[in-house]
């Protein structure tokens, strides 16, 4: 092979360079999206971790509970009662759909869309 | 080998607390035993058939309709579209000869000919709707209410083709749009899909009346049909009453006071 050692550094400039952005963003997050929590209430209807992780999984639940099998009430792991309902449960503490639900779901790109049926609340008309 | 008085009152002690302590998490238990039966025993309607009985001779004025139309499509979010061929409605009113096309009309009295009749999903008892979903969008419940899940609804319209009533509408138009109101309680539609009366049944299972009943004061009424100590049961037993197209047997459950 000839000129090596100058293949050999060409190329490595051209990996320096083309990743770029990730030397410049080493270590620091900077998109961590940061959903506004409710003030009054400290509890969700889960703790924390679950709904973080299986808040769709818990949504899909209610929806076939309360539709399908005539159920209205949920029961938590402390064993408290809930009103299986988006609009009159989740949203009554969660009290917009842009500064909670929106700020994680654009930065992962999910567009569930719950929102074209159920009303979030900046949306009601009076 | 013997025991001294000490240890003997001791052992004593750790007895009465131990019972003590079993009893009082006994009854804890019990006590979530009985909310768990409670959880368990909320979607069991065995039993339950909900019907309903309207008296159409105390409808009278245009308003009366107007309270129980208005209850109804404000609480449930239908939009007001003003094209009558793609309109959506829940409950609505029409004329005698519409409302019972295959009665024997010619020689009724003239003031049942003119009356005008409240309509809406008769929640069938066989419905055809049911049958010819793909989906299962549109389902029976136990308690006899036609259900409809928007979750799965894809807009087919074979239900449409299949109700002998026209109790159901397909949203051709955006829905929100025409909505000069909203409840913030319940959703509205989406384009794409059919709705219906829905017997209420989000008020029924927190025990409480459909709004049409509430609104109508006493002119509609509502209750389970399989028991015989019931309202509707009382009025049905008391009057004449009919249904729409009882020829066609899908057993309406809305009862009609002639």
């Amino acid at each position: 092979m000839y000129n090596t050692g100058k293949v050999l550094i060409g190329i490595f400039i051209f990996i320096i360079f083309f990743t770029i952005p990730f030397w410049f963003n080493l270590g620091k997050v900077r998109a961590l999206p940061k959903p506004e929590l409710p003030k009054e209430e400290k509890k969700c209807v889960e703790d924390t971790e679950y709904m973080r992780a299986y808040h769709m999984k818990l949504l899909h639940e209610w929806r076939t509970k309360k539709i399908r099998k005539m159920q209205v009430y949920y029961m938590n792991q402390e064993g408290k009662l809930y009103i299986m309902s988006l609009q009159r449960t989740c949203m009554k503490c969660h009290t917009s759909k842009d500064k909670f639900c929106d700020k994680c779901h654009e930065v992962v790109v999910t567009h569930p869309d719950c929102w074209k049926c159920h009303i979030a609340p900046e949306e009601v008309r009076k | 080998m013997s025991i001294k008085r000490r240890d003997f009152l001791k052992i004593v002690g750790y007895g009465v607390t131990g019972t003590i302590l079993s009893l009082g998490g006994g009854f804890i238990i019990g006590k979530g035993s009985e909310i768990l039966a409670m959880i368990d025993k909320q979607g069991d309607k065995k039993g339950v058939k909900w019907a309903m009985v309207i008296d159409t001779r105390a409808f009278k004025t245009e308003e009366d309709f107007e309270a129980v139309i208005q209850a109804c499509h404000r609480a449930h979010n239908v939009p007001n579209i003003p094209d009558k061929i793609r309109e959506v409605k829940w409950i609505w009113v029409d004329t005698f000869e519409r409302a019972f096309p295959t009665a024997e009309t010619e020689y009724i009295s003239e003031e049942i000919k003119k009356r005008k009749f409240l309509l809406l999903c008769n929640h069938c008892d066989d419905p055809p709707c049911v049958r010819v979903c793909p989906v299962q969008a549109t389902f029976k419940r136990e308690d006899g209410i036609v259900m409809q899940d928007m979750h799965r609804c894809i807009g087919c319209k074979f239900c449409m083709a299949a109700c002998p009533y026209g109790s159901r509408n397909y949203n051709f138009y955006p829905p929100r749009e025409y909505l000069s109101s909203m409840n913030p309680e319940f959703p509205t539609r989406t384009l794409g899909v059919v709705e219906k009366c829905i017997f209420c049944y989000h008020r029924l299972d927190e025990g409480k009346m459909p709004y049409c009943v509430e609104a109508s004061q006493g002119k509609m009424f509502f209750g389970n049909l399989n028991d015989p100590e019931s309202e509707v049961r009382k009025v049905i037993s008391e009057n004449i009453v009919l249904v729409r197209k009882p020829e066609i047997s899908t057993k309406p459950k809305v009862f009609y006071i002639i």
